[in-house]
């Protein structure tokens, strides 16, 4: 195995920046390890556009975002391995990682920069009571089975959560063909953006009911019907208010969670408030040569602000490596 | 015709096809689900339980007791974990002290090692989660934690290999007592004919027994909501937390399981549903509210899923594992609720020695009695990790990012005896999708896997059989032409 002196975990949108950065700064010892079949992170599943206005000046979708950095990493000759999962990260900067062609392997990265992502908050998480069924899908698995595998999990649908995922995939499974019944949001106010809330559910006539939650789940095999009630200013249902929906899809949009395992194992001191390792202002994590940015630093909007976070943390990882080896 | 039609791949059901599955003798086993381990076995507090709570000389006392001894040796033929944690029964008030005693003195009478009263003090340094309010524990060392998945699908395992059959999606309708003294079972899936009939059919071995015999029985389901947390939180207690038990139950405990998550469990509400399977809210915040009662600061944010189990409640309140008296070659297995997990391989032990009456059963010659579990990367050396990936690259592919499974342990479980078909069928044998994101991102991946071995079409991929298939159609992109 090839000696190198920074190694990226995650070859999304964070991912592919900070390695770009890192090679712009000087250092041609970058590996970005990537977990899935090619590079791009959530973005491949992401095909509606509005990404990129602030970088690009542009309105590209998710893969041609993702693309305008891949083709750098190319052009650079940056070295990456996909279909790698990383296992762990020790306290000196040691990569543990697997995949099929190298089996289990240990990078001695002199830094790393951590840019992981978040994943979805899952029913469970959130105790919807009711029975378990088929049906139900966090927002984004939802997207991956449309926009990658082609398949359509319903006909008839329910959301929960206004998250901006939840949105375009109210806009999205409408334009396939399903009837979106609704979008019922816990809070006074919808989480996701204006733009979404206007182009996805207002141009098209779907409902969103700010101030309702889902409080039960009908069919023990596959869903057949959800509950939705108002909730008071306790976020508790109130009594009376209950209407059902049938459905046989109800997709959850409710938040996201930076994900943190390795960070965690690692040792690297978490902050509450963010989901996110703590940082200073270099984006350094309470273990020196160990840098974090996007979503598994907090979760952001744009990914542009994601990329330009992303090249900090790169070029700082640079200037850590150089540092260190003046001293000695 | 069959020598033995056992009804149910639940424990029970598995635990009897395990015991005979060392005879010459021609065995099938039933099952209405397209999976082992789909009803009560999958939904419980997955421990093993010591054996004080059951009335001494009741069924439930004796089999809990032999049960909890066969279970060492049990889970090593089986290669599965299981962790003797021990259990405290906590007492939060002076004046409740007593019921300590009694439970001790019960235990002793029933045969339970070990047992120990323990002060507050002493209780609180063994587990500094407790309660400030402790005034006194009962702790019993033999007590313990195990999957119940792997116990249900290891025993069915062995049964299978050793040639017993398995008829999934196969639901009972009626059962004739033939005029040869035979059995004519008709199912939605076919006839069988049986010599004998075991019934192991869980909340439904009332509806069973009622087709046959004139004494009836009845089961309540008594329902339990649980909550399963981040394995963040597995190591808030290190033992079985129970409360002092009530009419209902032994109350609502906190332990750690197995693979290192937090469960917290079960409620206790009537239902005369049988798929009644739903959890409430009332019924999780009523769990959280009385978890909170005997262990302070459980970090109920970090719950990952929330179940619902039921208890197969005779109106006796004990186990009925007898011949029924009007029905020769009839063999029940009811009322089986806790501690039915920790006893079932008594229970298996005592079916077998009723047939064994009736029958005089031959031994076989090459009889299988281990299993080797999946195997898991988790917890192996790099070496021994790269060892597997040189066999198959596939151990090298990780699928399910929450609890580090591999492709290859999916294909293990899926081209097994008894292998996976369906979404849960897989989490069950190797916990992909069990983790804190609950399959959100290993679904479409599993689903990828599940199609291209089984030869299934996606639209044909289910969570756990029947109607709960993952997804309709596909989308408008591909035309189909004519």
């Amino acid at each position: 195995m090839k000696s190198y002196d920074i190694v990226i975990i995650g070859g999304g949108p964070a991912g592919l920046a900070a390695a770009i950065a890192a090679k712009e700064a000087g250092n041609d010892k970058v590996l970005i390890l990537e977990r899935d079949k090619e590079l791009g992170g959530i973005l491949n599943q992401c095909i509606h556009n509005g990404f990129g206005l602030h970088t690009f000046k542009e309105e590209l979708t998710g893969p041609e975002y993702a693309d305008r950095f891949i083709k750098k990493v190319f052009e650079h000759g940056i070295d990456y391995k996909l279909e790698t999962m990383v296992m762990n990260i020790g306290r000196d900067r040691t990569v543990t990682a697997m995949n099929r062609e190298d089996g289990m392997f240990t990078i001695p990265a002199k830094a790393v920069v951590l840019a992981m992502g978040c994943r979805e908050r899952a029913r469970g998480a959130l105790n919807i009571p009711g029975y378990r069924p088929a049906g139900i899908f966090t927002a984004g698995c939802a997207q991956r089975l449309i926009n990658i595998e082609g398949y359509m999990p319903g006909k008839e649908v329910v959301i929960l959560g206004s998250g901006d995922i939840g949105l375009i995939m109210a806009r999205r499974m409408t334009l396939e063909g399903a009837k979106v019944k609704l979008v019922a949001e816990l809070m006074p106010y919808s989480g996701g953006l204006k733009r979404n809330i206007v182009q996805c559910l207002d141009d098209y006539g779907i409902p969103l009911l700010l101030s309702h939650t889902v409080v039960d789940i009908e069919g023990k095999e596959h869903i057949k019907a959800v509950t939705v009630a108002e909730v008071g200013a306790d976020r508790k249902p109130i009594p009376g208010t209950e209407e059902r929906y049938t459905c046989d899809t109800l997709l959850l949009s409710c938040g996201l969670i930076p994900e943190n395992e390795l960070s965690v194992a690692a040792g690297i001191e978490i902050d509450p408030a963010t989901g996110g390792p703590v940082v200073n202002e270099l984006l350094e994590t309470s273990i020196p040569g160990i840098f974090a940015c996007g979503n598994v630093l907090h979760v952001h909007d744009l990914v542009d602000h994601v990329s330009e976070e992303a090249m900090r943390a790169g070029q700082n990882a640079v200037k850590y490596i150089n540092a260190e080896s003046k001293d000695y | 015709m069959y020598d033995v039609v056992i009804i149910g791949a639940g424990v029970t059901g598995a635990a009897v096809a395990w015991k005979l599955a060392k005879y010459d003798i021609k065995t099938c086993v039933l099952e209405k689900c397209s999976d082992v381990c789909e009803g009560t076995s999958k939904a419980n507090s997955a421990i093993i339980h010591a054996g004080y709570d059951a009335e001494t000389g009741s069924l439930k006392a004796k089999l809990n007791i032999r049960g909890n001894e066969m279970m060492d040796e049990l889970c090593k033929d089986l290669d599965i974990p299981f962790k003797r944690i021990g259990s405290l029964v906590v007492c939060l008030h002076k004046d409740a002290l007593s019921g300590l005693d009694d439970l001790y003195e019960r235990g002793v009478r029933n045969g339970v090692k070990g047992l120990k009263i323990l002060t507050g003090e002493e209780a609180l340094f063994m587990e500094p989660n407790l309660s400030e309010d402790t005034q006194g524990a009962l702790f019993a060392p033999s007590a313990g934690i195990i999957c119940p998945f792997e116990l249900n699908i290891g025993m069915a395992e062995i049964a299978a290999m050793n040639g017993t059959e398995f008829r999934l999606n196969t639901e009972v309708k009626d059962i004739r007592k033939q005029d040869d003294g035979s059995f004519k079972i008709f199912t939605d899936n076919g006839e069988f004919d049986a010599r004998y009939v075991v019934n192991a059919a869980g909340v439904y071995a009332d509806v069973i027994h009622n087709m046959v015999s004139s004494k009836k029985i009845h089961i309540t389901q008594r329902r339990g909501d649980y909550c399963l947390l981040d394995k963040q939180a597995g190591k808030h207690v290190s033992h079985v937390i129970f409360p002092q038990p009530t009419g209902l139950g032994k109350g609502v405990l906190v332990a750690p399981t197995v693979h290192g998550n937090l469960i917290v469990g079960p409620t206790a509400v009537d239902t005369e549903d049988k798929e009644e399977t739903a959890t409430t809210a009332l019924g999780i915040d009523e769990l959280t509210k009385k978890a909170g009662d005997n262990v302070k600061n459980i970090p109920l944010n970090k719950v990952i899923t929330s179940f619902a189990g039921l208890r197969a409640h005779e109106d006796n309140n004990d186990f009925i594992i007898e011949e029924v008296c009007d029905v020769p070659g009839f063999i029940d297995c009811a009322g089986i609720e806790s501690p039915g997990l920790t006893s079932c391989p008594a229970i298996g032990e005592m079916v077998c020695d009723i047939l064994n009456d009736r029958m005089n059963l031959r031994e076989k010659e090459n009889v299988i009695t281990k299993r080797r579990a999946v195997r898991s990367t988790a917890g192996l050396s790099i070496e021994e990790v790269n060892e597997l990936i040189k066999e198959n690259p596939a151990y090298g592919n990780v699928i399910c990012r929450c609890e580090s499974v591999t492709e290859g342990e999916i294909l293990d479980a899926i081209h097994r005896p008894l292998g996976a078909t369906t979404l849960d069928g897989i989490k069950r044998r190797t916990r992909a999708g069990m983790g804190r994101c609950q399959a959100g991102f290993c679904m479409p991946r599993t689903m990828e896997i599940l199609a291209r071995e089984l030869g299934l079409s996606y639209e044909d991929i289910t969570k756990s059989g029947g109607g709960s298939n993952i997804v309709v159609t596909r989308t408008k992109g591909e035309v189909k032409r004519p």
